[in-house]
């Protein structure tokens, strides 16, 4: 992978009152690549991703996605903190996927597809319909595009949700446990319809805690543990041979 | 213990017991009481029947001109006053959650006041304001007198779309806090700004939950329209007054007002319903327990 730096992200700390959620987090995602962010629960790893989007807003340190310094405006030497429209015209290429799909349940699957290329990008109404079919068909929901969440399973809706994150035509796509939610059973018609969205090049940043998923998909795999990135590097290497003893003890209890 | 349970002897035993016909429990203590509490009615109509009501002039007086030109007021005024409430309602609701700490106490002052005095009171204030402000009007630009403007039926508006704004911003807020944060999280993924995702995902979500204790302050603003009468509104119990001082005939023309507030609320629970079926759509419509 020797493509454009698509996120990058350098000394990133957070806190929530005294917790410290992330500590100096730095990290380079490529274009086309597919990154994962594993480690466990409390690590900061789903802190660091809605940074990304600016769910969260950093309390020091700089993110970089589509080139964009996220969230501030520089001039001169200070940053001024974006207006509610810039960060929402920031947010409009990079999709996430939620644990909960947080679908909108008033509206049908193809609604929910089509209502941030209308609404935001002003899309022509029918253009987006035809385009959403054919997301809604490309993670095999060509069927359900009637039907209102309340009526799909979990793992249907998660991928209504991929297919909506995908009507935005973003850049890159931030997956945030998206398996975490669903029955055992559900769990691997959701990977492979993000299996296939890495075959045709999307980005993404995903966390997880399928090590499946993260061995056979991604490119590299962050391990994240108390806030910090412990160790980063290609997915074969990191979980097959990780340098850091944390990382070893983490994938032999994940293992087990 | 197990020579306290009972069971069939035989198999056969058994097999008889398990095809005996079933015969449904009988509910006497059901039928007693309803039996009793149809005759409390039943004399409760016929005391009304035989009653010193001359039922020949309800009847006269059910669709007099007046009484009509009061029904038309009051639903005039309770989608006026109601507009406003439901307007103001709204606005309030947003200041309180908006994170500004100046419009969120200004807020809680408005609900404070407005929620606190009582209505009447409202309306006799906003009626007689002249006695404050004998004129209104932008210094230098124009200027008219208060008396010209703040006529019964402004008054009322106002007094009644007020106060109602302090108790309907509640059920607004609860109504938004009742959506899932993340609804507002995945509508901010997808480019929406905050106005975008309180339009387009919020408030139709909110709908659901604000529609009946709205549908039920729709119903009390009907009624409550009724006070408008002490400030010279023509609404429908203020006509059916102006005929009774007129006549005397006081209990028919209470009856023919009580008939027609019946009618209009019923209509307008009818049309509650329906707005609920809209706004439920996407769940599992469930209705009871």
């Amino acid at each position: 992978m020797s493509g454009e730096i698509l996120v990058k992200a350098v000394d990133v700390c957070k806190s929530f009152g005294g917790f410290k959620a992330l500590d100096n987090v730095s990290l380079e995602v490529r274009k086309g690549e597919v990154c994962c962010i594993i480690g466990p629960s409390g690590s900061g790893k789903s802190t660091f991703l809605r940074c990304i989007n600016l769910l969260e807003r950093i309390d020091s340190g700089a993110i970089w996605a589509n080139g964009e310094l996220i969230g501030y405006r520089r001039e001169g030497d200070r940053l001024h903190e974006m207006s509610d429209a810039e960060i929402a015209r920031q947010r409009r290429g990079i999709g996430m996927v939620f644990q909960r799909f947080n679908l909108f349940p008033h509206k049908t699957a193809l609604e929910n597809v089509i209502e941030g290329p209308v609404q935001v990008l002003r899309e022509n109404p029918k253009a987006a319909r035809e385009h959403a079919l054919e997301l809604l068909a490309r993670v095999g929901l060509a069927d359900k595009c009637g039907n209102y969440p309340a009526e799909l399973s979990g793992g249907q809706q998660q991928r209504v949700a991929i297919a909506r994150a995908l009507g935005m035509r973003p850049s890159l796509i931030l997956f945030d446990e998206p398996t975490s939610a669903l029955d055992p059973e559900l769990v691997a018609e959701v990977l492979e319809v993000m299996n296939d969205l890495a075959g045709s090049g999307m980005t993404m940043i995903v966390v997880t805690h399928e090590m499946g998923f993260a061995r056979n998909v991604s490119n590299n795999v962050a391990f994240m543990d108390g806030g910090k990135l412990i160790e980063y590097g290609p997915s074969e290497r990191v979980l097959t041979r990780p340098d850091n003893p944390r990382t070893a003890d983490f994938l032999r209890a994940v293992q087990r | 213990m197990s020579d306290t349970i009972i069971l069939p002897k035989s198999d056969r035993d058994a097999h008889d017991i398990a095809h005996l016909q079933l015969v449904p429990r009988r509910h006497l203590g059901r039928k007693i009481s309803a039996a009793i509490v149809l005759l409390l009615v039943a004399l409760l109509i016929r005391a009304f029947v035989i009653g010193e009501i001359e039922w020949g002039v309800v009847g006269q007086f059910l669709f007099a001109p007046v009484i009509l030109k009061g029904i038309w007021n009051t639903l005039l005024m309770t989608v006026c006053a109601m507009s406003l409430g439901i307007f103001l309602g709204v606005v309030i609701a947003i200041m309180r959650i908006s994170g500004n700490p100046v419009l969120e106490k200004i807020a809680l002052v408005y609900i404070w006041i407005f929620r606190g005095a009582p209505a009447l009171l409202q309306l006799l204030l906003w009626f007689n304001l002249a006695l404050i402000f004998p004129t209104m009007g932008i210094p230098g630009l124009f200027q008219v007198d208060t008396v010209d403007i703040m006529t019964p039926f402004v008054a009322a508006m106002l007094g009644l779309g007020i106060q109602q704004g302090a108790y309907t911003s509640e059920v607004v807020r609860s109504g938004l806090l009742s959506v899932d944060s993340g609804q507002y999280e995945a509508a901010q993924t997808i480019g929406m700004t905050s106005m975008q995702t309180l339009r387009r995902v919020v408030l139709p979500q909110a709908m659901r939950v604000m529609v009946p204790p709205v549908g039920n302050e729709v119903i009390s603003m009907v009624k409550l329209t009724s006070l408008a009468s002490v400030i010279q509104y023509s609404e429908i119990l203020h006509n059916a007054q102006v005929i009774y001082y007129a006549n005397t005939r006081v209990l028919e023309l209470l009856m023919v007002a009580s008939f027609w507030y019946l009618v209009i609320v019923t209509v307008l629970s009818l049309i509650q319903a329906r707005i609920e079926r809209y706004y439920a759509r996407g769940t599992r419509g469930r209705t009871t327990l």
